[in-house]
């Protein structure tokens, strides 16, 4: 695959000519203006950067896009993340009487990374991921998205791609950037199902009522549960992962599996056993009668950093941002086309640097410069580095999101 | 002299017609002159009844028959409003009773002075309000609130027959004890979620296109919302009016010595700095660290490695018994080399925050160490974390086998699962302080994890450095506020002695508590 051409040493090389030719400045700019409604909502924007040799720069601002490229193509940042918009000019926030320099807005943002499924993927852990355990994050996306939509009414949701292990979601609408602290950790606290650190064993408990949201989840998971968790991470076959599952049952229901395990091998077939006893003890027993349910959470239901959400200050990744470590683009993903969406076939800067400077048969350089002043500059990038699922749409996807935030900001 | 400003909702309500009902909005301040000591008086008193507030709220589930017992007593005690029996209307007005909701309003206002002035200040105070406003709230029937809430110009939109019918289902299933037959008889309120966050937080309402559903039954969640919000508005606002308030004397020292008040000791001065070694950590955590603390150094020892969270909870614990920037810069970077973590990075990216919690960078405060409310109550440990109050988040199972390896006895396992079943988490690392250094009775009420450092070495023969410690003055949050407290003290001994039998009065009843 191409993108294991890339080599981190060669970021200095590669990050001028993608902040030169290709990093998407004029849709940027458009998205955080947000139709230049409020005064200086772009300019009062902090952004980070995180230059080489791990300098790390916060309170950058901008007072025009030409501003923003400039520095960034002065700069050449390995990562740019970014923050809220402040009541002034974050650069100028040392001259600010203190206490006065205040984190006003910012989009309602969500961080969800592998690592932290760790002690429910057996594929792999830590900063690995694989076709496997990337189902984790399709269910995530789509519980989480269609939450966001039906039950909060956010229209203006941008998922990303993080670049190595997970995903994050940037909701722009202008109720979720005016949203208070307060607010943020209850839309947060609302969409968190699985509590608890490495001291607790049992991460995730029902009890009656069975909210419509816990419903709704619910239906997402049993889609995926047959192929991703019995069959790709093989929860039904090896003693350990048995164990481990069975550690979440009551100890009645637990004896009696532990026992017909014995006998039955096939993991589909277990799992059967496991919604029988389960059907069983609702009609019998008023605790611990959701304990099938609470398996499936507990192994697929997405975890939220609830830090990353909570805060209006808190700097996250941008949108087109290289990730450092492995060259991926933070891309876009679009989630109508989800099930496709391979993080293998993410386009690297390597790639697409290498691809600029051998135009494809067919192409002119001067017809893609042009592109790029068009609104279809995105477009025009994904065309010529596509080659895994999604490319061409992540371009129309960006760009989709962007008008309309104008149109309500109107 | 001009406290906030006036709400635009509330119309001007003639002083009489305010104490109408026994609770309120605190929308309009007092307009009257009082004496001296009545101001010190109600504000001495408001305080400790905010304090109650603040115990019962950690040591009992909110608004059970026992809570409810415990604070009615105290409002009595302190002659301060509540509930009327409801066949003693005779009681509900006249003198007597109009004393205490002039009180009520009076103190209220009064602390708002001392306690707009810092963030943390401002969150506890409006803790304590929404909690007894909760209180009073709650004590009325549904005829009485609904009354309330037009009197005080709240007016939500219900949803119509067909939205209840179309919504039944959904609805039956979002809120506790809503039955079929309940969502057609009883009114629902459509509400923007924002301004029903209690109920979204706790996925108990249900929620269409950003709007909450609300049964009548829930309406207080949102009311307490409001209160909320309004109450820490007007804080701002206060704190903007404060300048002209400290400017006289006569204030001045009794607004500082109540906003010291309320936080107890808080370890941010260091006073036994250097006098203790890294070797000795190891040893330390097993003999005189709390469990939270206890498990946090083993877990780092372990992975070489803590997670944001538990650098905190941790880090600010071992500035409080004594450890100097230099020693913990030293003591985390020794530990995180042995893992993944190179000395270049941790200059980079873990040095900083180190360096934030002495106050050495940012806005340069200095950070005080976690009380056990403070730990038990805010940021949970989600996978992988490993701080917090292991009374509270640890699974009983673990937290069983975790005392067994620590050599606690089968008999004191079970006493302090007794007390994490009924939510006494204090008591219950109280129970361990007991059982691991051999003693039948800990002399002391259990707060702060440097208080458990701090007791357990004076157990094992600390010396008198660290007794010394023990009775130094209670200060507040912020080192910038203590260092106006020194002056305001020399003020205080010129000015009133009665000031200061006051405060010493309401220190040794925090020491009691």
């Amino acid at each position: 695959m191409p993108s294991s051409d890339y080599d981190p040493a060669s970021l200095p090389d590669l990050l001028p000519l993608y902040y030169r030719r290709l990093f998407p400045f004029s849709q940027y700019y458009r998205w955080l203006s947000y139709g230049g409604v409020q005064k200086n909502y772009f300019q009062n924007r902090e952004f980070s950067f995180t230059l080489k040799d791990d300098i790390y720069v916060r309170y950058q601002s901008f007072s025009t896009q030409n501003e923003l490229e400039k520095e960034m193509q002065k700069m050449n940042p390995y990562k740019i993340d970014v923050g809220a918009v402040y009541s002034h000019r974050p650069s100028q926030h040392n001259t600010v009487k203190s206490g006065t320099f205040q984190a006003l807005e910012k989009e309602l943002v969500f961080d969800i990374d592998m690592t932290d499924y760790d002690d429910v993927r057996s594929c792999c852990s830590a900063a690995d991921i694989c076709s496997k355990c990337w189902t984790l994050m399709t269910i995530a996306i789509r519980i989480l998205d269609r939450a966001l939509q039906d039950d909060f009414g956010f229209q203006h949701r941008l998922w990303v791609y993080s670049g190595r292990r997970g995903v994050h979601c940037w909701v722009c609408d202008e109720a979720a950037r005016k949203l208070s602290v307060a607010a943020r950790s209850a839309v947060t606290e609302y969409l968190s199902l699985v509590k608890g650190g490495d001291e607790t064993i049992k991460k995730v408990v029902l009890t009656e009522p069975i909210h419509p949201f816990i419903s709704k989840s619910l239906e997402v998971v049993k889609e995926y549960f047959s192929r991703y968790a019995l069959h790709d991470q093989d929860l039904m076959g090896s003693k350990e992962s048995v164990e481990k599952v069975l550690a979440l049952v009551p100890e009645d229901a637990r004896s009696y599996l532990q026992q017909e395990f014995e006998k039955e091998k096939k993991p589909e077939k277990r799992w059967k056993l496991i919604k029988e006893e389960a059907l069983r003890k609702q009609s019998t027993a008023k605790k611990g009668q959701y304990f099938e349910n609470e398996i499936m959470l507990q192994y697929c239901y997405p975890r939220l950093d609830a830090n990353v959400s909570k805060g209006v200050n808190h700097l996250l990744k941008s949108p087109f941002s290289v990730h450092p470590k492995t060259g991926r683009i933070s891309v876009p993903i679009d989630v109508s086309e989800l099930d496709k969406f391979d993080p293998f076939s993410v386009p690297t800067i390597s790639l697409i640097c290498e691809e600029l400077d051998r135009p494809r048969p067919g192409e002119e350089k001067e017809k893609l410069e042009d592109a790029k002043e068009k609104a279809d500059e995105k477009d025009a990038i994904e065309k010529r580095k596509s080659r895994g699922a999604g490319g061409k749409k992540n371009a129309k996807i960006y760009l989709k999101l962007l008008p309309k935030i104008h149109l309500d900001s109107t | 002299m001009q406290f906030g400003g006036r709400k635009k909702k509330s119309s001007t309500i003639p002083q009489s017609e305010l104490y109408g009902q026994h609770l309120q909005f605190y929308g309009q301040p007092p307009l009257e002159n009082i004496s001296l000591s009545e101001f010190e008086t109600f504000a001495v008193e408001r305080l400790k009844l905010l304090k109650t507030v603040e115990n019962l709220g950690v040591s009992h589930v909110k608004l059970t028959d026992q809570y409810r017992r415990k604070l009615e007593s105290q409002l009595k005690a302190l002659n301060f409003p509540y509930r009327p029996d409801a066949d003693d209307k005779k009681s509900q007005s006249g003198p007597i009773e109009y004393e205490k909701r002039r009180k009520d309003h009076i103190s209220h206002f009064i602390l708002r002075l001392a306690y707009c002035q810092t963030e943390d200040l401002r969150r506890w105070f409006i803790q304590q309000e929404v909690d007894l406003f909760r209180f009073h709230f709650t004590e009325l029937v549904p005829k009485q609130q609904l009354a309330f809430l037009h009197k005080n110009n709240l007016h939500y939109d219900t949803i119509s027959s067909e939205e209840k019918t179309a919504l039944k289902d959904q609805l039956i299933n979002s809120s506790f004890g809503i039955s079929g037959i309940k969502v057609m008889e009883h009114e629902f309120y459509k509400v923007p979620f924002q301004d029903a966050l209690d109920l979204v937080r706790l996925r108990k309402v249900y929620l269409k296109q950003g709007y909450a559903y609300i049964p009548h039954q829930d309406i207080v969640t949102i009311v307490l919302n409001d209160f909320r919000t309004r109450l820490s508005k007007a804080l701002a606002l206060t704190a903007r009016s404060l300048p002209a308030v400290h400017s006289d004397e006569r204030l001045q020292p009794l607004l500082n010595h109540l906003s010291h008040a309320y936080v107890g000791q808080d370890y941010s001065i260091q006073k036994n700095v250097g006098k203790i070694s890294l070797d000795q950590i190891d040893s330390l955590s097993g003999k005189s660290f709390p469990l939270c603390m206890r498990q946090l150094h083993q877990s780092l020892r372990e992975n070489h490695h803590l997670r944001h969270g538990g650098r905190m909870q941790y880090g600010l614990f071992l500035k409080g018994i004594g450890l100097s920037l230099e020693q913990a810069l030293q003591f985390w970077k020794m530990e995180f080399i042995r893992g993944k973590v190179d000395a270049d990075k941790f200059d980079k990216a873990y040095a900083y925050s180190i360096r934030h919690m002495f106050g050495k960078e940012g806005k340069r405060t200095d950070y005080t160490p976690y009380s056990c409310m403070k730990v038990i109550l805010s940021n949970p440990p989600s996978q992988g974390d490993h701080h917090g109050c292991p009374f509270r988040h640890s699974d009983p199972e673990l937290l069983k086998q975790k005392l067994q390896v620590y050599k606690v006895s089968p008999s004191g396992i079970n006493q302090i699962l007794e007390l994490v079943k009924g939510m006494h988490y204090q008591l219950a690392c109280q129970k361990y302080f007991e059982l691991t250094h051999n003693i039948e009775d800990s002399s002391f009420s259990l707060n702060h994890p440097n208080q458990y450092f701090l007791e357990s070495q004076k157990l094992l023969g600390g010396g008198k450095d660290i007794k010394r410690e023990m009775d130094a003055p209670q200060r507040s949050q912020e080192n910038s506020a203590s260092k106006g407290s020194t002056g305001t003290q020399e003020v205080a001994a010129n000015t009133s002695q009665h000031l200061a039998e006051m405060t010493e009065d309401l220190e040794s009843f925090f020491q009691e508590a």
